[in-house]
């Protein structure tokens, strides 16, 4: 193989994936990091990266602390309401603390927010949304990211992470290869910050086809954060917390705006209101603390979003379905109206090329609504990711080892959906994560935790072989065959990936399956995931473009097989909607009202499961 | 909704292929211009449509649900700030014009350098402060809030 080693030595802080999360982290290293040499390696471009690639209609988290709207401790009673109790609070409550300092700062830069006229303050979609014109709220978070970074590697697909080899579960760099060139670049650094993404298209999608692109998730959010961090030896927490989204039907267009900004509501094929008919008998399966359907109301306690999609479910499997948005009132107001395709147009043009492809103009028709297929992610309400510390003034012993935002590898930190149990993050959230992330590597530097790291040649040079195996499987086995995709030597990675989300679907409760699941399911999920693993060593890559889907894949199958585990752990029913354990229907407070924390063993592969113990955020008397 | 290029309209200039987040759009080897590789991996995310200076690439709705017919322009313009969408329904009955504002300031001129701002003192490195706060927190001199000032604590158990 002709690639070159392109090799980047000294740096402190490297970004690795820079979304919302990495870019915040980039931008912020710098002001804690002066003389410190700050890297991004990214396998797209940073002006249009991540899930906030397309632009968004809306921050979904700000508190409004200028305009005395919340307080941090408001947001994570939020969030611990729609999580079913389960955040890591420390972390959520430091989030929120910070979180709208990001925001006035985008403010500044350009970002353009909607005001509310009358108030002077931001135009607010619901209680923590404000709406905003972002088509380029990448384009404009990506240029302060390029104002602090040294460098800026673009079209690197980061595939593992760098260990130090003088020293035990510490971080040395990251390696990967050009989706262009196909050169093999190494960065050695003092400290990673892991800014990938969740993952989309781990479970089968609804649509087929040339449509297997429209996930509500990007495409290219391939797990990332959580293959890089398990194969790192990083704990993971809550990764059986995926989340369904009830969506626009085939689009997926956002429903937040709708519902909360243009008041638009839910209704079945008959134009009857189906949810609360569901909820005296989901009372029983959750218990009267968590949906409480009397006084709900009263207490200004949202429904858990789970919950609802319980509700949808179940009507439309009492035939009672399509579930219709009803947008034919408010669409008689102009204004509302251009907001309802402005909001499209702003995060979700599919949506708008759906209806008008299909002549659905909802001033004159109610558009169908669907559940999706789950997604395994950590910043919106779900609560995915590796387990970190918290910061030093808020966090338990528990909760807590010296950094805030790093993981239990040493020098690995996290930010947006790598980091777990902080749902309802979004973008401003990610952020934020990130720029807490990048102090604290800079206090890590600093505090001469980083000293004396060696990472062996061999280290460098096995990785490499690793990396372009997939090309040279194809380049031995492509021979053997005339011509075609079939050969009994390999698999290519649409074949690989093809195979994951058909054995997620049906064992790990897709939806296919009505999001149901149990531990036989799990098991046999778990015996036919270990043989993918061995297949996974058989992906073929013809080219370049291959290798990077192929790595993909290997990202995706690592975060699918935490999932399995997390999933077949966690004996009870936490949060009916995303997914239900059969054989354990009920939510049980009294064993499972903990976190999951997992662990796999770098050499063998082995995880470990264990109960952490759950903090939550109590007023003092 | 993948993307597709007009043959006629596409000068090979890479400005697609160096924006897709999806890394699908690629330079056809014989004919010297762009064309969407893997559609199913396609987002519709518009990256590529709205970086393309020729206005080469259009969208066509994902076969398995979306029929032929409709139409979704848009020209990005970062000099103006603006962004503007036409959308044509498959029946033509319904052809909107939409304007939306991109940024509120000359295109990347007001993002800040950090490596020119003064180094922070020693009590801030120490603090749980981030850059510009707490100023940037309320816009205003309050204290960045903590367990103590918001009178809260952190208790193991059971609490809804």
């Amino acid at each position: 193989m002709a690639y070159k080693t392109i090799i980047e030595d000294d740096i402190d802080v490297l970004v690795v994936g820079a979304g919302l999360g990495g870019t915040g982290a980039a931008f912020e290293a710098r002001y804690w990091g002066k003389d410190k040499k700050i890297v991004i390696a990214e396998k797209a471009n940073i002006d249009r990266s991540g899930a906030v690639a397309q632009g968004l209609y809306a921050i979904n988290c700000y508190m409004g602390t200028r305009f005395g709207e919340n307080n941090p401790e408001d947001h994570v009673r939020y969030a611990r309401m729609d999580l079913m109790g389960m955040v890591r609070e420390d972390l959520a409550f430091d989030m929120a603390r910070h979180v709208d300092s990001a925001v006035h700062q985008f403010e500044e830069w350009g970002l353009p927010i909607m005001k509310d006229v009358k108030t002077g303050t931001y135009l607010r979609e619901g209680r923590w949304q404000i709406m905003i014109h972002g088509e380029s709220y990448k384009p404009i978070v990506a240029e302060a990211a390029k104002n602090s970074a040294d460098k800026v590697f673009n079209r690197i697909c980061v595939t593992h992470l760098l260990m130090d080899d003088s020293k035990d579960n510490r971080i040395g760099g990251a390696v990967g290869f050009n989706v262009r060139t196909g050169n093999y670049h190494v960065f050695k650094s003092k400290t990673v910050i892991c800014g990938a993404g969740g993952a989309s298209n781990i479970f089968k999608p609804r649509s087929v086809g040339e449509g297997a692109g429209r996930v509500w998730y990007a495409p290219w959010s391939s797990g990332s954060a959580y293959g890089l961090m398990i194969g790192a030896g990083a704990k993971m927490t809550q990764m059986e917390n995926r989340i369904v989204l009830a969506r626009f039907k085939d689009g997926y267009g956002p429903v937040g705006a709708y519902f909360l900004h243009l008041k638009t509501y839910t209704q079945n094929c008959l134009g009857e209101e189906y949810e609360s008919k569901w909820f005296p008998a989901l009372t029983e399966m959750v218990g009267k603390e968590y949906l409480d359907t009397e006084n709900q109301h009263l207490s200004h306690k949202p429904i858990p979003t789970c919950l609802r999609n319980h509700a949808f479910i179940n009507e439309v499997n009492a035939g009672r379905g399509p579930i219709h948005m009803v947008t034919m009132e408010a669409f008689q107001d102009p204004h509302l109206e251009e907001i309802g395709w402005h909001n499209f147009l702003g995060m979700t043009v599919g949506q708008a090329v759906l209806w008008a492809a299909t002549d659905v103009d909802p001033k004159y028709e109610n558009p169908e609504l669907t559940t999706s297929e789950p997604y395994v992610m950590g910043s919106h309400a779900t609560g995915c990711g590796a387990w970190c510390s918290g910061p030093e003034d808020v966090s338990p012993d528990e909760y807590f080892w010296g950094y805030n935002r790093m993981s239990t590898v040493e020098g690995l930190f996290g930010a947006g959906d790598a980091v777990g149990g902080t749902p309802h993050a979004f973008s401003s959230g990610s952020f934020t994560e990130g720029r807490l992330a990048a102090k604290a590597a800079c206090k890590y530097i600093d505090d001469g935790k980083a000293a004396g790291i060696m990472v062996s040649d061999k280290q460098i040079a096995d990785l490499k072989e690793t990396i372009y195996k997939p090309m040279e499987t194809y380049t031995v086995g492509r021979n053997e065959i005339v011509a075609g995709s079939v050969n009994p030597n390999y698999i290519n990675p649409r074949q690989g990936l093809d195979r994951l989300q058909k054995m997620m679907d049906e064992y790990c409760g897709g939806f296919g399956v009505n999001y149901m699941t149990n531990e036989k399911l799990l098991q046999i999920g778990l015996k036919k995931m270990a043989i993918l693993g061995e297949d996974l060593e058989k992906v073929a890559a013809e080219d370049i473009h291959e290798l990077l889907r192929a790595w993909e894949l290997k990202h995706r199958f690592l975060t699918s097989e935490s999932v399995f585990q997390h999933t077949l752990f966690r004996k009870e029913t936490r949060w009916p909607g995303y997914y239900y354990r059969g054989d354990a229907m009920n939510l049980d407070d009294k064993d499972w009202h903990v976190l999951t924390v997992s662990h796999r063993d770098r050499a063998t592969g082995q995880y470990t499961m264990e109960k952490a113990p759950l903090y939550h955020l109590v007023d003092d008397e | 909704m993948p993307t597709f290029v007009y043959m006629t309209r596409c000068d090979g200039c890479g400005q697609c292929v160096d924006i897709c987040p999806s890394d699908i759009m690629h330079i056809d080897k014989t004919l010297r211009r762009a064309y969407n590789i893997e559609p199913n991996m396609c987002w519709e995310c518009y990256s590529c449509v709205k970086a393309c200076p020729h206005h080469a690439i259009d969208v066509r709705g994902y076969a398995d649900f979306a029929p032929l017919g409709s139409s979704v322009r848009v020209h990005r313009d970062e000099e103006k700030g603006t962004i503007a969408w036409r959308i044509k329904f498959r029946n033509g009955q319904k052809d909107m014009e939409l304007l939306a504002p991109i940024t509120t300031k000359p295109w990347g001129e007001c993002i800040p350098k950090l490596a020119n701002e003064s180094a922070p003192a020693n009590d801030m490195v120490n603090s749980e402060l981030l850059f510009n706060e707490p100023k940037y927190v309320a816009m205003n001199d309050s204290a960045l809030p903590t367990l103590q000032s918001n009178k809260l604590s952190l208790k193991e158990g059971v609490y809804y």
